[in-house]
């Protein structure tokens, strides 16, 4: 294989205790992720998407199976090292931007850094080259709440930026964005994943993403129903789209 | 895997030095009961200061006048220690304001939980989130039982003028009213430390995941 494996998820299952009942929300998935892909966690809600993907992202643990980051498994970790795989090697995007709300956009971008024990002065420098890449120059001093949803979104792809992570998760980064501003945050994460060789994963029921997906993974009640590559991909988005519209 | 160190504490002061100026308002709600409290614990003190001075003066007038105000003053003592009564009203009051300062650090924790959260994602570590909840809390206490004790102490002061004229401001030492103004600071400070303790933790031990659901 010419390229690695950056995410790999082995026979994970995941059982949600909820004292009375116990729901098996993930029945033994399967799944490896390239460095560099674009890869679209799709799925009907309940189907266990999110899930999985806060498995991936090490905010959760499996019940039973592995998952790897790296070759590396995360349940294997402790506190401090978890925190560096999130601070370093991993970027979330989330679907309700999730920006602090005290801090400006600068400091909100900044703020992976510092966690990172990056100096003030860099960490500013290479803030402001991040907010200017995502299309926000001049932004930089404004509060979450005096920004509009679209640019708060870019500054949460700034942010998971900051650290130059090898993998940005991004939980249906489009959900709370209208159709345009939506489109505008895709392209910029396909650019993004291109030029610098991320890898970007995202959960998402928004059929937008398709396009521009290297590979998409169908999850169906707790399990992978299929996986398809992009050329599979433009056939099937041209039936989705007749139908709907 | 390489493992994420600890940030000096200059980071965590800051952080909370931010979300203490930017919830301005709320953290002085937050303080007033502190302050309030303090500000009992300390007129209560500096009160019994100026008594002990006046009653150190040895007139039998003014020694007359301090029991028909409620000093127990026993027959041949050297000096007046509080009443019984009067502590137990200090500890209860301060103990109504540990369950409030609990109470606000625990809406101010649930408040935050996205925040914290989101913090945890982007790689901040249990103890950084304590520290930064610790040292609110002690900010706010620190300045919370200045301001309480100031005030009490000036109550008490003119409160003496009051009672005793010119004499009581007289005859006071110092170092007691100073010393009572400190111990007033540090209960404070202490018990809001105290009062923080519980709601740090709790926001340190969630995880991210749990921070995420919660529906805002």
């Amino acid at each position: 294989m010419a390229t690695k494996d950056v995410v790999r998820v082995a026979e994970v299952t995941k059982d949600f205790d909820l004292g009375k009942i116990v729901v098996h929300v993930l029945k033994g998935i399967n799944l490896e992720i390239q460095t560099g892909h674009y890869i679209s966690i799709m799925g009907p809600s309940g189907s266990g998407k999110s899930t999985l993907f806060n498995m991936i992202g090490g905010l959760d643990k499996p019940t039973s199976g592995k998952v790897f980051i790296d070759e590396v498994d995360i349940a294997q970790l402790d506190a401090y090292e978890l925190a560096w795989l999130r601070c370093r090697k991993i970027g979330y995007i989330f679907q309700t931007f999730n920006l602090i709300p005290v801090m400006t956009a600068l400091e909100n971008v900044t703020l992976p850094m510092t966690f990172a024990g990056i100096p003030n002065d860099t960490a500013n420098e290479k803030g402001m080259d991040l907010l200017n890449l995502v299309g926000l120059d001049g932004r930089h001093a404004h509060k979450p709440s005096e920004l509009s949803g679209g640019q708060q979104q870019r500054v949460a792809v700034a942010r998971a930026l900051a650290n130059d992570p090898a993998i940005i998760l991004a939980d249906e980064p489009t959900g709370n964005l209208d159709l345009n501003t939506g489109e505008d945050i895709i392209t910029l994460l396909k650019k993004l994943s291109k030029e610098r060789k991320v890898t970007v994963i995202s959960a998402t029921h928004d059929y937008k993403m398709l396009n521009v997906s290297d590979k998409v993974v169908w999850i169906r009640d707790g399990r992978i129903d299929k996986i398809q590559n992009r050329d599979e991909l433009n056939i099937q988005t041209g039936g989705v789209e007749k139908t709907t519209g | 895997m390489k493992r994420l160190a600890k940030l000096p504490l200059k980071i965590s002061l800051s952080i909370a030095l931010k979300n203490i100026s930017v919830r301005f308002f709320r953290s002085m709600i937050t303080t007033l009961s502190l302050v309030l409290a303090v500000a009992f614990l300390a007129f209560t003190l500096v009160s019994n200061d100026v008594a002990q001075s006046l009653f150190a003066v040895g007139d039998i007038n003014i020694t007359g006048k301090l029991s028909t105000l409620g000093y127990d003053i026993s027959p041949g003592a050297e000096s007046i220690s509080a009443s019984a009564k009067q502590r137990w009203i200090v500890v209860l009051s301060l103990l109504v304001c540990v369950v409030g300062i609990v109470n606000a650090q625990i809406m101010s924790v649930s408040e935050r939980f996205r925040e914290i959260g989101t913090m945890k994602c982007l790689g901040a570590l249990d103890g950084l989130v304590v520290k930064i909840f610790i040292i609110e809390a002690g900010i706010q206490g620190m300045t919370g039982s200045l301001f309480g004790s100031l005030l009490g102490m000036i109550s008490a002061l003119l409160m003496g003028m009051l009672r005793f004229g010119m004499l009581s401001i007289s005859s006071i030492s110092w170092v007691a009213v100073l010393n009572s103004m400190a111990t007033g600071i540090l209960i404070g400070t202490m018990l809001s430390l105290l009062g923080a303790l519980y709601p740090a933790y709790m926001a340190a031990r969630m995880q991210p995941v749990d921070a995420m659901r919660v529906e805002q």
